[in-house]
């Protein structure tokens, strides 16, 4: 009897305390799914679309003094809806008819970019305690008690009622307007609605306008929860909302309130039972200790592994796609023999001169930053691979390079073992997770993958790094996860000098590796599987096995780069290199500069150790000026341009997606070889009519 | 008289690929014409010239009258231009009536949804009993009707169809045929790209031949028979049609 009210009475407190968390899900779930209904992105931007409401918000509150109707009017229908119509004009109407995960890949870029573009605009700087508050009077103080048992805050109450609210709005809006028809119309093909006499653009800027104004409020509405106001953790809750949204398979706003709600109610049972029945069956302790964190993780990778009906939302094709050229072929497939060995004599040389330059003028710093440039190339060929080469978008690399990381770790702590055979064991590891990883999902849709993967690594992020034999647990939060430099025979890699000296072989050997594959048949297999998986399938390639490979050799590279970079630094470092949010960071220099190309992934390696120093901190006036003085006094720039720069570069992935570089030396290309004609002609006695293959193009 | 569609000179393509030449295609209100020719010879690049879904590269579209080279393609709807595209014709992920709803509600307005949909459906029945079905798991042959559905119910000035026929069983394709001429004698003009030249011929006055992108013959239908039908049967032997 006894036992049994106080059972009730933990269930019904567990039960409300999951539910303002569960409506903070809700809200978030509701508003990703109103974008990927109106216009088809799977926006992962929304997080920080909120993060910028949220930071408008409380830098008028409490910097600029003002109450809360102006505040929140600005921020939530001002500052939100004009950043979607801007989003929409300038980016996504050009992406309407680019596949999806182009889209993603452009979302993921503004994920990076625009709360580092809102910060250096405003000169807002989140300060760490610096609790926000809420859109009501005493939100986070008066509590109400409606049910007894647990108290209600009004921070908490304001959000549970305006995810009901919005939720039945906008379930009108898709019911009885035609607006809501018109919009999904749109989403599958712009065309098709404009042949209805109905103007596309305007739909889309409505729906983006809409779904803005909703990740606003969404962001004010949640704000308070934090601690300090930071964009990772509105991306983190992004990624839990997709969760709930999964539930709604991505399409049903009631579902998505449902899942949100359910979710929170769920860990909050989690939270409330585990540790009393861990009491009573020790066995349960890790459990509790590990998985209560990882449980919208898992619950969204259960969703997409297991349920069918997740991966059946695979979007229509836009029918009138047909109206598009088809997208161009790799530069260096088109250009001639003779322009084929300039480049790579260009190249050697280049590259010959940088590395003497390096090797005898460069200081320490100097030294770091290059090694470690050569370093992450490595680590950016895993992206070449599965991106480029496999057209998936894989968001877990930082996990698998972590593995690699903590694999050298391990082995030297443990076992003394020597390190560069440590790193091979940990690129291995990490290629074998990869390929267990890519198992469950090896049949799923693009997007899906992405998501997938990203999944995995917050549960990476948020369990295994937790673990001892992983991360070290204890210990290492003292002593940080140290690793020793390696030394082959007589040559002592702990001179900086010599260790550059192994990144470079590793790289030079990795990019080997890499153009072999591509060149040969699991690179022609994967390129047939980018094109179209049906037609492979019937010319008998099997999509699902080159794709475990693409992921096993991306797993390998990434951990091989993690290893390296590990033992670079003397420590894995996991947070500062390895966690999901970095890694968003990587995929986006990658994709922004070439996801095709050895060179992309160099650059990319480059770019990511190298452009700050030299450009934001404006160290190439130093070396023009000769003097580090007489460097201008705009610099150091915010380093948070280099998001900005980098992050808005994946738009034009869509648009181009073999990349910058790509796209450059096939401009340059097409120059040289104008000129070599134009030299080539002025010599000929007669000049061949440059106009004469248009006929011959016209024939099919 | 001032011809519903008119092309004058019209090269158009796709990025670097050039699709057609110097093609001039006119169609007076009421008339109906066959555009025909071999597979990838640009009958479709017309029809989506003709129809705002690409713009040309030169030369220029003018629809009743108005110039509308480089419109946008909602323009054209508005001007009465109607269009069958290749292929899937409807929304996939709505549902048959949301289909219906989405086109009456822009052409008929809020109150003119209702009586309209009525009209699709009893002239529909097959359509009606499957209204809350996504249109994505109709039969081609359903696709098809729903998208006539469409077009019957607010006769536009012009029907551009684009391989109506492709992949319907012979019965069907009739059914279709007999309501594009039931949309003739209501006054609507007609634009048909077909590869079934029977359908075709006994429908339209006149008939345009395309080849490699231009136009090499026009003419009433009567004098385009003999022509066309031995055209097909060249083509199909692999020799050059006489010119
Ligand atoms: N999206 C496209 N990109 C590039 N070329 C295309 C595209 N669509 C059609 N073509 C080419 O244009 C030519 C004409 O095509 P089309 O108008 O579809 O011919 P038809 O309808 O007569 O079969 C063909 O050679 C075809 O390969
Ligand atoms: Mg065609």
């Amino acid at each position: 009897m006894v036992l049994a009210t106080a059972l009730g009475e933990d269930l019904s407190r567990a039960f409300l305390q999951g539910l303002p968390p569960g409506s903070v899900y809700a809200l978030i779930a509701i508003g990703f799914v109103l974008a990927y209904k109106t216009s088809g992105v799977f926006n992962l931007a929304f997080g920080a679309q909120a993060y910028v409401s949220a930071a408008l918000y409380f830098q008028a509150r409490l910097e600029w003094g003002w109450g809360i109707l102006p505040a929140l009017l600005v921020s939530v229908f001002i500052l939100a809806p004009v950043l979607g119509l801007i989003l929409e004009r300038l980016i996504f109407r050009h992406l309407r008819t680019s596949s999806s995960v182009a889209k993603l890949v452009v979302a993921i870029g503004l994920t990076v970019a625009i709360p580092s573009l809102f910060d250096v605009l405003v000169g807002f700087e989140p300060v760490a305690g610096q609790t926000p508050t809420g859109i009501i009077p005493g939100g986070a103080s008066v509590f109400y008690q409606p049910v007894g048992v647990y108290a209600f805050s009004r921070d908490e109450l304001m959000a549970m009622g305006v995810a009901v609210v919005v939720m039945l709005g906008l379930a009108a809006l898709f019911r009885f307007s035609g607006i809501g028809l018109q919009m999904r119309a749109v989403v599958e093909s712009p065309r098709m609605t404009e042949l209805n006499g109905i103007q596309a653009d305007r739909v889309s800027a409505f729906s983006w306008a809409l779904s803005s104004v909703f990740a606003g409020l969404a962001g004010v509405l949640i704000a308070p929860r934090f601690n300090t106001l930071a964009a990772p953790d509105f991306f983190n809750l992004v990624v839990v909302a997709i969760a709930a949204a999964a539930v709604g398979r991505l399409i049903s706003l009631p579902r998505a309130l449902a899942g949100g709600l359910g979710l929170g109610v769920f860990i909050a049972f989690a939270n409330t039972f585990l540790p009393e029945w861990a009491l009573s069956y020790p066995i349960l302790a890790p459990i509790q200790d590990n998985v209560a964190p990882a449980v919208p993780f898992l619950v969204l990778f259960a969703l997409l592994v297991l349920w069918p009906a997740v991966r059946a939302t695979k979007e229509q094709a836009d029918p009138l796609s047909g109206v598009d050229p088809p997208p161009p072929s790799l530069a260096s497939h088109e250009r001639s023999a003779g322009l084929t060995v300039a480049t790579r004599v260009f190249a050697v040389v280049f590259f010959l001169t940088v590395g003497l330059v390096v090797f005898t003028q460069a200081d320490v710093s100097w030294l770091f930053l290059v090694t470690q440039s050569v370093i992450l190339s490595t680590l950016f060929l895993s992206i070449t691979v599965i991106t480029g080469l496999a057209g998936q978008i894989s968001l877990c690399q930082g996990s698998f390079a972590a593995i690699g990381g903590f694999t050298v770790f391990q082995l030297s702590d443990r076992y003394g073992m020597s390190v560069l055979v440590a790193a091979l064991i940990g690129a291995a590891v990490a290629a074998a997770c990869a390929a267990l990883l890519s198992l469950p999902i090896r049949r799923l849709g693009g997007v899906w993958v992405a998501i997938a993967t990203l999944a995995f690594a917050f549960f990476f992020d948020a369990v295994m790094v937790k673990l001892p034999w992983v991360g070290g647990g204890g210990t290492s939060l003292l002593q940080g996860t140290r690793v020793p430099r390696p030394t082959i025979g007589p040559w002592d890699l702990g001179n900086d000098k010599a260790f550059l000296v192994l990144a470079l072989v590793v790289f030079v050997v990795a990019s080997l590796a890499v153009i072999q594959i591509r060149e040969g048949t699991t690179g022609r297999t994967l390129r047939a599987l980018r094109g179209s998986e049906l037609a492979s399938q019937s010319i008998g390639i099997s999509p699902a096995r080159s794709r475990v490979m693409a992921f096993a050799l991306s797993g390998f590279l990434a951990g091989l780069g993690g290893a390296m970079l590990t033992m670079h630094q003397e420590n894995v470092n996991y947070t500062l290199n390895f966690s999901p949010f970095a890694a968003l960071f990587w995929l986006v220099l990658v994709v922004s500069l070439g996801s095709r190309t050895v060179e992309g992934a160099a650059q990319a390696g480059a770019a990511y150790a190298l452009f700050e120093a030299i450009v934001l901190r404006g160290a190439v006036f130093g070396w023009i000026f000769r003097n580090t003085d007489r460097i201008p006094g705009i610099f150091p720039i915010s380093p948070k341009w280099r998001f900005i720069i980098f992050g808005l570069g994946t738009i034009q992935f869509a648009r181009h997606p073999e990349g910058l570089v790509e796209f450059n030396t096939r401009r340059a290309h097409r120059r040289a070889e104008a000129l070599m004609a134009r030299l080539g002609r002025s010599r000929a006695a007669s000049p061949p009519e440059p106009d004469a293959p248009v006929t011959e193009e016209s024939v099919p | 008289m001032t011809p519903i569609l008119d092309l004058r000179s019209v090269s158009a393509g796709y990025g670097p690929f050039h699709a057609l030449f110097d093609v001039s295609l006119s169609v007076q209100p009421g008339e109906a014409v066959a555009l025909l020719g071999a597979n990838g010879v640009g009958k479709t690049t017309v029809a989506r010239v003709a129809t705002g879904l690409i713009a040309p590269s030169e030369g220029s579209v003018w629809v009743n009258g108005t110039e509308m080279t480089g419109a946008a393609t909602f323009r054209f709807a508005r001007a009465g231009v109607a269009h069958a595209p290749e292929g899937r014709s409807v929304f996939a992920t709505l549902s048959v009536e949301e289909n219906l709803r989405l086109s009456f509600r822009q052409s008929k307005g809020r109150r003119g949804v209702a009586p309209a949909l009525d009209q699709a459906f009893t002239q529909f029945p097959s359509l009606a009993r499957r209204r809350r079905m996504l249109a994505g798991d109709l039969s081609g042959g359903e696709q098809r009707m729903l998208s006539m559905a469409r077009v019957l119910v607010e006769a536009p000035r012009l029907l551009v169809a684009d391989e109506l026929s492709l992949g319907l069983a012979p019965i069907i394709v009739d059914e279709i045929y007999n309501d594009l001429a039931r949309l003739r004698s209501e006054g609507t003009a007609l634009l048909i790209v077909e590869q079934q030249i029977s359908h075709a011929l006994a429908l339209c006055d006149r008939v345009v031949l395309l080849e490699h992108g231009t136009v090499i013959w026009e003419g009433p239908t009567e004098d385009a028979e003999a022509r066309v039908v031995a055209k097909i049967f060249d083509h199909a032997a692999g020799e050059e049609p006489p010119a």
